[in-house]
């Protein structure tokens, strides 16, 4: 509703008021109220994986859980991604995930160099 | 919205959704990110890049300690506090985590007041986010110093393997500076929305460009940033 304010009195420069229009994110004060509880609970959650003390796999899934579903709602919400269009969605949140190949690398890579050590140092290096 | 009914001029472009829309921004002329203003753009790219900055250090963080002979540290027991007689495990981690959290909520409900018009509660709101962020780098301030005095140090530390120092300093140092970074931001900004010139059309310093309550929403953009990689600081290096 700005947009119009401000397009009239402002000198039209060049390529920065291109034809596109510029949408406004304007949603309900009730629902970031909604992901702000629930982003609490969430924390909540994980905060008891370690106060109960769960070990092992069933920690570690619970915490990767509660953690992607945080940043899922941070990001979708919070900064709004749900409403984008795709060319920016698939912009900024596909290459991220190369950063697991990365991860895969070192993974192989870290597991080596523990063989490495332990082989030539023995346990204690 | 009345204001817009009656200027045909920003009647909506129809562009095809989904994958067809995908494909059609992308094999457009002019710009790619169709209703996206380019201040907002460019503060997704640089997040972009800083989230593989940050990945980069949590995968540091990763091989140095899956490839240590050395047990790790237990960073439930490293980060407890002495509270009425027990040991309260990651109590002030957890703490920060729900500062961090409400800072988020607060930004998101500014940015909102400021789609609004409403420069007040908008400039209020941040400077409570801006309050908030500062009591997380002080409660991180004072997690550094209980740990230095433990004899916490990049080289060493009376616990476990000598890389949990440094990769330790070096993870929350970062974030820790990105949250003193927003503080920065959102009060500088804060000041213009209190000012009222996003109402006015006060040029700004520098570009000397009038700025937008648009601002506030890429504001937010960073803050709510730095919210995310405390998630994935939080659960890979406190929690793991």
């Amino acid at each position: 509703m700005t947009e119009t304010t401000a397009h009239t009195d402002t000198i039209p420069q060049a390529g920065s008021r291109a034809p596109a229009h510029e949408q406004h994110q304007q949603h309900p004060i009730g629902l970031y109220l909604v992901v702000w509880v629930l982003l609490f609970v969430l924390s909540t959650f994980s905060y008891l994986v370690d106060y109960v003390g769960l070990q092992g796999y069933l920690r570690w899934s619970l915490i990767l859980l509660f953690m992607v579903l945080k940043a899922g709602l941070i990001v979708a919400i919070f900064m709004h991604m749900a409403w984008e269009r795709l060319a920016l969605i698939y912009a900024i949140l596909l290459p991220p995930l190369l950063v697991l190949v990365f991860v895969a690398l070192m993974v192989s890579e870290s597991h080596y160099v523990l063989f490495t050590r332990l082989a030539f140092f023995g346990a204690a290096p | 919205m009345s204001v817009e009914t009656h200027s045909p001029v920003r009647e909506p472009l129809h562009r095809p959704a989904g994958l067809a829309g995908f494909a059609a921004d992308w094999a457009s002329d002019q710009r790619t990110f169709k209703n996206v203003s380019w201040g907002k753009a460019m503060m997704w790219i640089f997040l972009l890049s800083d989230t593989f900055i940050f990945g980069c250090f949590l995968i540091a963080y990763m091989s140095a300690r899956m490839s240590t002979a050395v047990p790790w540290p237990n960073p439930s027991e490293v980060f407890a506090l002495h509270i009425g007689g027990s040991d309260v495990p990651l109590i002030l981690i957890a703490i920060m985590t729900f500062v961090l959290i409400t800072s988020s909520g607060t930004m998101a409900m500014a940015v909102n007041f400021g789609y609004r018009q409403d420069r007040r509660k908008t400039a209020l709101l941040m400077v409570v986010t801006a309050l908030f962020g500062a009591t997380f780098v002080g409660m991180q301030a004072f997690e550094w110093t209980k740990l230095i005095t433990e004899g916490v140090r990049p080289w060493g530390n009376p616990w476990g393997a000598a890389q949990f120092g440094s990769t330790f300093f070096m993870i929350t140092g970062f974030h820790g500076t990105h949250v003193t970074i927003g503080v920065i931001f959102l009060l500088i900004i804060a000041r213009k929305v209190w000012r009222g010139d996003f109402d006015t059309g006060r040029r700004g310093f520098f570009t000397s460009r009038k700025g937008q309550y648009e601002i506030v929403e890429i504001t937010g953009l960073y803050w709510h940033f730095v919210d995310l990689v405390w998630v994935f600081i939080f659960a890979f290096f406190y929690l793991w």
